[in-house]
């Protein structure tokens, strides 16, 4: 399916397989947003939870697939379509920093350091432990998925 | 506007998004591959300042709400990546690098700050 020699990301299938799982990231993002609502100068529960969540399985995908071996072009794809794409899709930075600029706006400086913090500290201990829990999952997990050897 | 409708343009702007983010970060990789994940900085940079002229452009202009969802939830959602970052963040802290980890990720941060309040002022400047 890839064409030999072409790096990745100029190979129109893989970057048409990231927009798809891009699509479907962020449409759950935005349902969370519509699940967990709030107004401009309040703490983003919605935005702090998907971007804690897709830290974590971020972590644990890319930590799984590093250990499956030198990656085969399926186990490239699943990183495309679940991690650049799906995950990639449904955390985002450009909600985040127009969050703390709207509490910083508001002239709530505490709140949005406290936000800004917690993504950040809490971010980085979900993907730490994503890629502990990815050190420990076992090859056979979702079957052919995330099995290293055998191609296509 | 219908829920299906909303679903659709977050989701068009969102697939977009993640395409052009897979593009130019790589693209940025290959071509500073110095250890420091230029690729994930940058575009994060670039849709914030996006993030802040479309903001500024809604505040001050009749656009709709449907420009919110493709452009702001979609396209700037879709073309920056929180997970990416920081689990770019914790393989520098693996790799020993803590000072330069802490540097990215505060360093991440205050940029995109600094780039929502830039393209906001712009747009207030320009349509205010």
């Amino acid at each position: 399916m890839t064409s030999p020699g072409r790096p990745p990301h100029q190979d129109l299938r893989l970057v048409t397989l990231v927009a798809a799982g891009g699509a479907v990231g962020s449409v759950a993002r935005y349902l969370v947003s519509l699940v967990l609502p709030h107004e401009p100068g309040e703490w983003p529960w919605s935005t702090f939870a998907v971007n804690l969540a897709g830290a974590f399985l971020l972590g644990w995908l890319l930590e799984a697939l590093a250990r499956r071996g030198p990656e085969t072009p399926r186990l490239r794809r699943v990183r495309l379509f679940f991690g650049t794409g799906m995950l990639g899709g449904f955390t985002t930075y450009s909600s985040l920093a127009l969050d703390i600029t709207q509490l910083t706006g508001d002239g709530t400086w505490p709140a949005a350091l406290g936000y800004a913090g917690a993504t950040l500290l809490l971010g980085t201990l979900a993907a730490l432990l994503g890629v502990l829990l990815g050190a420990r999952t076992p090859p056979s997990t979702f079957g052919r998925l995330l099995r290293g050897r055998d191609d296509r | 506007m219908t829920g299906l409708l909303a679903a659709v343009l977050v989701g068009v702007g969102g697939g977009l998004g993640a395409a052009v983010r897979f593009w130019a970060a790589d693209t940025i990789k290959a071509r500073r591959p110095d250890g420091f994940p230029w690729g994930t900085w940058i575009v994060n940079a670039l849709g914030a300042l996006l993030i802040g002229l479309v903001t500024g452009w809604l505040a001050f202009s009749d656009a709709g709400e449907h420009w919110h969802l493709l452009l702001a939830i979609g396209v700037c959602g879709g073309f920056t990546t929180f997970s990416t970052a920081i689990v770019e963040t914790v393989t520098m802290m693996r790799g020993g690098r803590h000072a330069a980890a802490v540097g990215h990720a505060l360093s991440t941060l205050a940029v995109s700050w600094a780039a929502v309040v830039a393209g906001f002022a712009l747009m207030a400047a320009l349509l205010g």
